[in-house]
């Protein structure tokens, strides 16, 4: 199955909404609550990422009977330096953004925390495309 | 694990089924989504509701009930005790004293009487060893049971985050109990009545929490005692004395089932949520770990907590404003430690499972399809959330269908495009109409 949502960048008041509803469809699943927590917790943390940095963005979801993957899609400024912009604190956000309570520099490492796979990749300039996996078996 | 169609909870609030008029103010009021309407009439699938009495306070024609132990039964214990909590006494105008409502409630058979919150002593003696022990952050409050039953149905990976101290109704009939049996009364002879402001309450001691037997021995609707007091009252004379007798009840306690009675007593970031529509959304969003760094959460079902119970009387607002009143006579829990002894050993609350009612099938693969299925229906559906289907929103109706418990063509819009194409005889859509609102003549 896939689900698909569209996010537009610099809109706080409807971070979290993607987040939500997502989960909404996964408690129908009979997928652990813990496996369901961290699949949402980055979905909102890649919501705010793109809310606080990108244009605009695509969020895909496939879910599978084993696994769930989320692709991330933004045109945005794009990363300059992934490596750096992984480490816990680092953080690009521009101090209105921070003011708001985000920017934190949390956003990619807790997203890596709670996804067994994450792939990211980014064209400075254009915008950066992610991908997680979770595998609901998974520690479970 | 049990069965999906088990009934794990047992409820206090019922439909009279002969007043009903099937009008779905309750169903879309639900926050669990617990009710669909047949045949013309609201029906409560146990599964999911959590008695929070939304349901209750939207009927329009009282066709909700709140199920009681019968009062008569009180008379079998030689000690018989009405266990109170403070916003019946805050029902009342101030210038009844609380010894006329102690002396009412004995002319009414009571021998002892003990205010529920005599014991948060002990309870914040437990906050702060569960905080010590590192229980997860933020510490929810174990008061109010339709929030637990909340979490345990919605919200299971909040669990853990679960003050595991009983309440104050059953720390007080835990200690109570010990106090008479110290007095020389057998156990067999101690009836422990709870009076109670809401339904929730009845639904905890029927069915605890954590499976365990509960140290209340019956439940009392609190709306029928307030009547009964109010009588009593008007056919004695006042003897107009402040009964301050409660020996451990301090002004904290007084104030400590009105919204924020817990979190005054917090040190850190500490939040007061009323309302279960409120603490549904704000749980949601906890969950997905959208709100950091906060310590501890006093959730309540009601707005302005108990004194909005759904069997209180009075207007909640004056209640709270005569409990505040009232708080002012009596001493800070500081001066009352001298009375806080003998904590009743055995003060914890067991296991609490998670009990979710979401899952559209037990196996992931199953649920995929139904799930996908569900997806698509709903694409088809207005969106609008109308409740003529008998289900109280698109997606619950969607998600019904999946589960074979109705079908598209209960949506009226669908049905009327079926009827219009000649998919659907006249006849049958009659039927259909039937099946969801009775045979009410139209």
């Amino acid at each position: 199955v896939q689900l698909k949502y569209k996010i537009a960048g610099g809109d706080f008041a409807n971070a979290g909404n993607v987040a939500s509803s997502l989960k909404k469809v996964l408690r129908q699943l009979n997928i652990s609550p813990q496996i369901i927590k961290k699949i949402v917790i980055s979905v909102y943390e890649g919501e705010v990422n793109i809310v606080a940095h990108a244009y605009s963005g695509d969020v895909t979801i496939d879910i599978e009977k084993d696994k769930l993957r989320i692709l991330l899609k933004d045109s945005g400024p794009g990363i300059a330096d992934i490596d750096k912009a992984m480490e816990a604190g680092f953080s690009t956000a521009s101090l209105q953004v921070r003011e708001m309570g985000f920017g934190a520099g949390m956003g990619l490492p807790n997203m890596k925390k709670n996804s067994d796979i994450l792939n990211i990749n980014s064209v400075p300039g254009k915008g950066t495309e992610l991908e997680l996996i979770t595998y609901f078996s998974k520690n479970a | 694990m049990p069965e999906l169609n088990e009934t794990y909870f047992h409820h206090a609030l019922k439909v009279l089924e002969e007043v009903c008029i099937g009008c779905t103010h309750c169903m879309t009021v639900c926050p669990t989504q617990a009710i669909r309407v047949r045949k013309g009439k609201a029906q409560i699938n146990d599964n999911r509701c959590i008695d929070c009495g939304e349901c209750y306070n939207a009927c329009p024609v009282n066709a909700f009930i709140v199920e009681q132990d019968d009062f008569a039964s009180i008379k079998q214990f030689k000690a018989r005790v009405a266990l109170v909590p403070g916003v019946l006494i805050g029902q009342f105008p101030s210038k009844i004293p609380t010894s006329d409502i102690y002396n009412a409630l004995k002319n009414l058979g009571f021998t002892h009487i003990f205010e529920v919150e005599n014991t948060i002593g002990f309870i914040l003696e437990g906050y702060e060893e569960e905080k010590q022990n590192g229980l997860r952050k933020p510490m929810i409050s174990s008061f109010c049971p339709a929030v637990i039953r909340l979490i345990q149905v919605r919200f299971p990976s909040l669990i853990e985050n679960i003050i595991r101290i009983k309440p104050p109704i059953d720390m007080s009939a835990l200690y109570y109990r010990r106090k008479l049996q110290a007095e020389g009364f057998v156990d067999d002879e101690i009836g422990i009545f709870y009076v109670t402001p809401c339904a929730a309450k009845i639904a905890s001691v029927k069915s605890p929490v954590d499976s365990e037997k509960s140290p209340v021995t019956g439940v009392i609707n609190m709306k029928f005692l307030y009547n009964r007091i109010h009588k009593e009252l008007s056919q004695s004379s006042t003897s107009g004395t402040e009964n301050l007798n409660q020996d451990m009840l301090s002004s904290e306690g007084v104030l400590w089932s009105l919204t924020h009675g817990e979190t005054m007593h917090s040190k850190g970031r500490a939040l007061a949520i009323d309302g279960i529509h409120n603490v549904n959304d704000f749980l949601e969003k906890l969950e997905n770990d959208e709100y950091e760094s906060i310590d501890f959460l006093e959730l309540r079902a009601c707005d302005q907590g108990c004194a909005g119970g759904i069997l209180i009387s009075g207007n909640r607002f004056l209640t709270v404003e005569r409990l505040k009143k009232r708080a002012v006579k009596y001493p800070h829990l500081e001066h009352k430690k001298l009375y806080l002894t003998n904590a009743p050993a055995n003060n914890r609350i067991g296991e609490i499972t998670a009990r979710p009612i979401e899952n559209l099938d037990d196996d992931v693969e199953q649920a995929i399809v139904k799930m996908s299925r569900q997806q698509e229906l709903l694409s088809l559906l207005p969106d609008i959330d109308c409740a003529a289907c008998g289900a109280p929103d698109c997606q619950t109706f969607a998600g019904d269908i999946v589960q074979n418990q109705t079908s598209i063509s209960h949506c009226v819009f669908i049905r009327e495009k079926m009827l219009a194409r000649g998919e659907l005889s006249k006849e049958d859509a009659e039927k259909i109409n039937k099946e969801i609102w009775g045979d009410k003549p139209l």
